[in-house]
């Protein structure tokens, strides 16, 4: 038996080990980006001093000059709004796609579906070239519609996916009762369907809006002006000088803008994974 | 009621697609007007430049290198957090920080962590006496060739680590609790279990984590664009910086477009051995 123990105590050494070396290699960056916001000048660009304590107090001055001398809050508006209006228009088109793909039997539902799973795969790096073209013939180039144009391509795909799969599990029997009961499939589908699908709704709009967030490479290309700039593509570009990295401002708007994402998408995360493991789990 | 979806996505996906064709088969430049049809020159071109060839390598060695070290940290990862244990709720919060953060600004925390002069790694190394690093010289992370594909690939797998963790973990917990629990009681140890049962059982979920990890590295640009902006003299640039570069801030739109296309053969492999996969799940 004591070798039987000994074996248990090692195999749980090293899950610990595991566990705790990589949620430290995970979360470092972030760490840094809190101590570093807090950081004087001083403190931050002299090689002397050890970078993991705080040598002089602790100072809020990033965080004033973030807000008040910076497009900080200008470029979070921006994206809040540009979130908000994807949201809305991937919601009204994928709801109902969602509801057809989920209730059209047979062959021609199931290839619809894959092939709106398989839309997944092109990247943005692939179509921003005449995207850009298009956006400028259509006079969105510089301003957020551009963003609000094309961000729904890559999120209704998603978004019909995963609501696809919560139609699914809602017996069509409801429905054919309520149809009975004198209303119409469309009627059924938005007093019915939709109000028991509630969760699986507010599902979409969290990842919607944080997939808006993490988009780099369109706004990048589409947006020169500083003022009309998404949060991820005015910070890591507008908080730098030429070649002078404002890095206490930098980390502090890196940190205030991942947190809230990160806390809101963690209540969120089992359904995520449901959109993106295909058929490989049941 | 599915085709207004179904419109919107063909318009804003499959149009431009086409139109990435049409240009890569052409002289289009930003401001130009016209249409001429050029053939296959773009192609050549290209295919003469050493710069672009350059970029095709480094697109493979940044997307095996980082899909190597992707796959054995998140199966390591999933294994050691199947377990319910106290604290898995903050572990997970802390451990998935890399994926949900905007990709622009983990990278950005990074090159500050990276930075020449006042890196807080190089601060530590130069301090540890087996290492017998010049502390006026340290390395300098994205200012040498090597060290600097070294880093972005290690920023890569950093964030793409905890998306593959989590499908695994989907996975494991998807394993019947009883076919290990049978051959732990048949005798089988830790680590027979873990190569004959655990492993054998999650290769399929690996594998869509693999192919998803693929289309996400090979296409991807923010990491490179944010820490090294392709450099030094190129040796970092991938496919898709280098469509970015030529194509967007060039402006030469047909040349950017043909090397934007070079990525469709890897898509196209992906979605095949994708569709391949789900296929097979279902018979089984």
């Amino acid at each position: 038996m004591a070798r039987g123990r000994v074996r248990e105590l090692l195999v749980e050494g090293g899950r610990w080990a595991v566990v705790v070396s990589f949620s430290v290699a995970l979360a470092f960056p972030f760490y840094w980006m809190l101590i570093t916001t807090f950081k004087q000048d001083a403190d931050l660009y002299n090689t002397a001093n050890n970078p993991f304590i705080f040598n002089l107090k602790p100072t809020l001055v990033h965080l004033q000059v973030l807000f008040r001398d910076t497009m900080y809050l200008r470029w979070a508006g921006n994206t809040a709004l540009v979130g908000a209006l994807v949201v809305l228009i991937t919601l009204v088109l994928s709801l109902p796609a969602a509801y057809a793909l989920a209730r059209l039997t047979g062959k021609w539902g199931e290839r619809m579906g894959i092939a709106m799973f398989l839309t997944y795969l092109v990247p943005p790096t692939l179509l921003f070239i005449p995207l850009s073209r298009v956006v400028a013939l259509l006079g969105l180039q510089d301003t957020i519609w551009s963003l609000v144009f094309v961000y729904p391509s890559f999120t209704i795909p998603f978004s019909t996916w995963l609501l696809m799969g919560f139609f699914k599990s809602i017996p069509r029997e409801l429905e054919d009762a309520a149809m009975v009961d004198g209303l119409t499939r469309f009627g059924a589908f938005v007093r019915l369907v939709v109000p028991i699908s509630i969760s699986g709704i507010l599902t979409v709009v969290i990842f919607t809006f944080t997939l808006v967030t993490q988009e780099f490479v369109y706004a990048l290309t589409f947006i020169a002006p500083e003022r009309n700039q998404m949060v991820g593509v005015g910070v890591p570009t507008f908080l730098i000088r030429g070649d002078v990295y404002f890095w206490g401002e930098l980390m502090a708007a890196c940190l205030i803008t991942s947190l809230p994402i990160a806390l809101l998408y963690n209540l969120f995360l089992d359904r995520f994974i449901a959109g993106f493991t295909v058929g490989a789990i049941k | 009621m599915f085709y207004p979806a179904m419109i919107y996505v063909l318009a804003v996906i499959g149009l431009p697609f086409a139109l990435a064709v049409v240009y890569a088969f052409s002289d289009i430049k930003v401001g130009s007007v016209g249409y001429h049809f050029v053939g296959l020159q773009n192609f050549k071109s290209i295919l003469h430049s050493a710069t672009f060839l350059r970029a095709l390598y480094d697109s493979f060695i940044f997307t095996v290198g980082s899909q190597i070290l992707v796959l054995v940290g998140s199966t390591l990862l999933a294994l050691a957090l199947e377990k319910k244990f106290r604290g898995r709720g903050l572990v997970r919060f802390l451990m998935l920080l890399p994926w949900v953060a905007p990709v622009s600004i983990g990278a950005i925390g990074w090159k500050w962590i990276l930075d020449s002069l006042y890196s807080v790694i190089n601060w530590v190394l130069v301090r540890v006496p087996i290492f017998h690093l010049d502390k006026f010289n340290p390395p300098q992370w994205l200012g040498e060739p090597a060290l600097a594909m070294a880093s972005v690939i290690v920023v890569h797998t950093w964030r793409l680590l905890p998306f593959s963790t989590v499908i695994l973990l989907a996975g494991l917990s998807a394993i019947p609790k009883e076919i290990p629990e049978a051959a732990e009681i048949d005798g089988a140890g830790f680590w027979r279990k873990m190569f004959q049962i655990n492993i054998p059982m999650l290769l399929p979920i690996l594998n869509v984590a693999l192919l998803f990890g693929i289309v996400f590295t090979f296409t991807d640009m923010t990491v490179v664009y944010i820490l090294t902006r392709g450099g030094p003299y190129d040796t970092t640039q991938v496919v898709p910086s280098l469509a970015f570069f030529t194509g967007v801030l060039g402006g030469d739109l047909s040349e950017g477009a043909a090397i934007s296309l070079f990525m469709v053969p890897i898509l196209v492999i992906v979605a095949y051995l994708m569709l391949r996969a789900a296929n097979r799940s279902e018979v089984t």
